[in-house]
């Protein structure tokens, strides 16, 4: 067998039934295995980077580990940003990239970079492989270190020759990683005085995050909800891991969460933080976070407990595990005041935003593409850029199942959307896919659009479009004395109901409020991908807004003159 | 802050020691001193590292590099409870008619001569941090030509150590 075979042989071992890519040079051997027949599926993509971000959507709608493939050089490097997402948001995923040749490796030959070097901060490991015997062994540990312990990326680097060369398959049952170690029990003495401090607690709430879709840890968390009727408020990563109509679910916290979340968190006496990293956009000012809270952390990653804010009891371990051990010995606590205190604050503080005639608001439209999504009979699957349709997305929408909410948490990158939901349509090609999108972000990653239509990946696509870098342009009204420097980008240029047609989609415009349900009706009736052009005021900001570095309470809220919804 | 000593067993792959370092620099930890080379075990390498920082990121810096894969195991080693040595090589400049004088007095510091030159000779001295630098103040008054250590190498004291050995 030929190491391109193998590494096809590999990737069918792993179970991988759809793997995202590019061929060109240095990868084309493995192409050359592809054509030769696999059980797995190929979608091409237009550009590395969707491919990649595919990848990702593919692995967070699904659970199992996402594959992207590309050539050497300016594919690897195109692969890059997706890396990085992967990396920041512990999304399980495996990057195989060509190299050139071994002899030429560090001549700077035609299309060589030094990948694993470029990556090395990125991922959680990578191989150079240059030994084709090795390569049985390293496509199982890639594997095996993408999906356990907190999960991330990979990189597997294979040089052409290896790929060309004969080896005798045979695919090891265990893999040989002396150094990698993740914890699989929970310490029961740190279990038991989590369960005390929670039965002790007068003001408990639960942050929970990414880490706990991650752990397939969902049921286990909402169990303990409800057998200890503990408040939680869910970040941005998480959404999805609890429903969103829980009654104990009170949402996303941070800086554009509710403030009634925010305050959860600033009253608590006691914080259950469950796979989360206190990361910047939820804690604001970090002394002024919680401040007269203990801190219960349960992570699988020892590395993220204590390094924001110091945890009185850490709890190191699978979350599964550690949440159901937990639930089976807590005592509720004596909070009904606390309770009622959180519920009085949801009353007090909706989300909200002033409604104008003949203005369309571009929260109109994410509330009308929920509404008009809850009338299908599908699963759903939502992902979104990066901004402040986002931050819409994660105010209005309602997701009551894991693996629902799909987005760029972590790195921030726009253009995430597009290919993630390509990719989620391919893990589960019976569910509702839908892009929440803005024009900047669209146009970062529009080219998919063609992947989508001609691999027969239906997505919709909301576009928000505003004409701006939007949450640049609120950034520059609010703090930089309203110099909107290089952030507008117009409404109609380019005309993306045009350019959807274009790419063989369908394409919807809308200007106006009255015309947003029948544009979704279209578009989730024409049984191709569409895209909906949500022209919408240009000047609408996201709130409640905390400014970066400052402490969560002291929120900026939507103007007071406006309508409460 | 301040100053401690870790011993890192790592995989001896190839990139293994660049993860280590990469972290370092990326996470914005300060390495005074770092020594790597092989152990009793052909596929094992120790890295000896001394870093400047507070207790929050030494425990940050011990977790950050146990994630690595080719990481085996960190210790740090407290100075009372370890061995820690140094080389260092060090030219010195000396007049032919100065020559005894400085070997009399690198004896006394427990430096060897290694190598002598027209106007200048090299001497060699193996010892704790704190003898190769008083060795160095010693013989800059001659004058330094040129001078290179090794950085630390350090053990656990068997006579100190509460476990029978370290284990991979």
């Amino acid at each position: 067998m030929l190491g391109s075979d193998a590494i096809l042989r590999a990737l069918e071992q792993e179970g991988v039934d759809v793997a995202f890519g590019i061929p060109g040079g240095a990868i084309l051997p493995t192409y050359d295995a592809i054509a030769r027949g696999t059980s797995v599926r190929h979608v091409l993509a237009r550009h590395e980077q969707g491919a990649g971000h595919m990848a990702e959507g593919y692995a967070r709608a699904s659970g199992k580990v996402g594959v992207a493939i590309a050539t050497s050089g300016p594919g690897a490097t195109n692969l890059v940003t997706a890396i990085a997402d992967a990396w920041m948001d512990s999304t399980p995923t495996v990057f195989i990239t060509g190299q050139v040749r071994s002899n030429l490796i560090g001549t700077d030959a035609f299309q060589e970079v030094d990948i694993t070097g470029i990556t090395m901060p990125i991922v959680k490991h990578s191989w150079l492989v240059q030994d084709v015997e090795e390569l049985p062994s390293v496509m199982k540990a890639a594997f095996h270190v993408a999906r356990t312990g907190r999960q991330g990326p990979v990189l597997i680097d294979v040089a052409k020759d290896v790929q060309e060369a004969e080896l005798s398959f045979e695919y090891p049952d265990e893999v040989d990683l002396p150094g990698w170690k993740p914890p699989r029990k929970v310490h029961p003495r740190q279990l038991h005085a989590a369960a005390e401090a929670i039965a002790a607690a007068e003001r408990p709430i639960i942050y929970a995050g990414g880490g706990v879709l991650n752990a397939d840890a969902c049921a286990e968390l909402r169990a303990l909800v409800d057998a200890a009727q503990l408040p939680a408020v869910v970040t941005l990563m998480g959404k999805g891991c609890l429903p969103d109509s829980h009654p104990l679910n009170y949402g996303a916290p941070g800086m554009h969460g509710s403030k009634f979340a925010n305050w959860a968190l600033n009253k608590a006496d006691l914080v259950i933080a469950v796979g989360t990293r206190f990361d910047d956009r939820v804690t604001g000012k970090v002394s002024a976070f919680a401040p007269g809270a203990k801190v219960i952390h349960f992570d699988i990653d020892a590395a993220e407990v204590g390094k924001i804010r110091h945890a009185d009891i850490p709890v190191v371990g699978p979350l599964k595990l550690a949440l159901s051990q937990l639930a089976a010995e807590i005592h509720p606590p004596d909070h009904e005041p606390w309770l009622r205190q959180l519920e009085e604050w949801r009353r007090r503080f909706p989300f909200r935003y002033a409604k104008q005639d003949g203005v369309l608001k571009p929260q109109t439209a994410v509330e009308a593409v929920r509404d008009a999504v809850a009338e299908l009979d599908t699963d759903v699957v939502w992902t979104t850029g990066v901004g402040q349709h986002q931050m819409w997305a994660m105010q209005y929408l309602v997701c009551d199942t894991p693996r629902s909410f799909i987005t760029s948490g972590g790195l921030g990158t726009m253009g995430y959307g597009v290919p993630a939901a390509i990719g989620a349509k391919a893990a589960r090609p019976d569910a509702t896919v839908v892009c929440i999108d803005g024009d900047g972000c669209f146009q970062m990653t529009c080219q998919e659009l063609a992947t989508a239509a001609l691999e027969r990946l239906p997505i919709v696509t909301v576009v928000l479009n505003n004409g701006w870098l939007g949450m640049v342009r609120q950034w520059q009204e609010m703090f930089y004395d309203e110099r909107f420097a290089q952030t507008h980008l117009t409404q109609a240029v380019p005309d993306y109901a045009q350019l959807a047609e274009a790419y063989g989609c369908a394409g919807f415009t809308v200007e106006s409020e009255d015309q947003l349900e029948e544009a979704f009706a279209g578009a989730f009736s024409c049984g191709r991908s569409a895209v909906v052009d949500v022209r919408c005021d240009p000047e609408e900001k996201c709130f409640p807004m905390v400014p970066a570095g400052a402490a969560a309470v002291d929120v900026i809220e939507a103007p007071e003159e406006v309508a409460v919804r | 802050m301040s100053t401690h000593t870790l011993s890192v067993r790592l995989e001896n792959k190839p990139g293994a020691l660049a993860r280590v370092s990469q972290l370092f620099s990326r996470r914005g930890y300060n390495i005074q001193s770092l020594a790597v080379g092989p152990t009793e075990r052909s596929d094992i390498s120790r890295l000896t590292l001394r870093v400047d920082c507070s207790e929050h990121s030494l425990e940050q810096i011990e977790k950050q590099m146990h994630k690595l894969v080719n990481v085996l195991r960190v210790t740090e080693l407290p100075t009372a409870d370890s061995l820690e040595r140094e080389l260092a090589l060090v030219t010195v400049s000396v007049a032919p008619d100065r020559r005894a004088d400085l070997v009399a007095l690198s004896q006394v510091a427990g430096a060897e001569v290694a190598d002598v030159g027209r106007d200048a000779m090299t001497f060699e001295i193996v010892g704790r941090p704190d003898q190769i630098e008083a060795f160095e103040e010693l013989v800059r008054p001659y004058g330094v030509r040129e001078l290179v250590r090794t950085g630390r190498i350090g053990l656990r004291r068997p006579s100190r150590s509460s476990t029978p050995s370290e284990r991979t």
